[in-house]
């Protein structure tokens, strides 16, 4: 699966990689990433 | 899965269609199980919107090669490489895995 131009959901959390982590790893391997989103589980 | 959150993937999945890609990074096996049940066969709890919704997207973790190798290195270490050590890799793909195979 090639990042490169795809869509994709950075869907992280907070006690592992959050989402914004997860995006800018995409976004270094060419994707556009359309959400980015952190779960946080208290 | 936060309710909400359901809500935002299912408008992308809506958006986009198929070609949408979920990357996850979640600490441990049943989350990573669980969240990727959700983004692709649907909500397992029936609690939210993705209740009998099979999106059907390809899900994917942050720790997996085919991943890793893609993104530049230095925001690799960055981003994840703390996480990367102490997080049990094998054990968050085998939960993975069981989504994938369940097909």
């Amino acid at each position: 699966m090639d990042l490169k131009g795809k869509k994709t959901i950075a869907l992280g959390e907070r006690d592992g990689i959050p989402g914004t982590s997860i995006a800018e790893c995409l976004k270094s391997a060419g994707a556009d990433v359309v959400l980015t989103l952190t779960q946080c589980y208290v | 899965m936060d309710l909400e959150d359901q809500s935002l993937i299912q408008r992308m999945a809506e958006e986009f269609g198929s070609d949408v890609v979920v990357v996850l990074g979640q600490p441990d096996a049943d989350s990573a199980e669980i969240t990727a049940e959700t983004v692709h066969n649907g909500d397992p709890t029936w609690a939210g919107p993705l209740a009998g919704v099979s999106l059907g997207l390809p899900v994917y973790h942050i720790l997996e090669d085919e991943i890793k190798r893609q993104v530049d290195p230095d925001t690799y270490e960055r981003e994840v490489g703390l996480m990367e050590i102490t997080l049990e890799r094998e054990l968050i793909l085998a939960g993975l895995n069981r989504v994938r195979n369940a097909e």
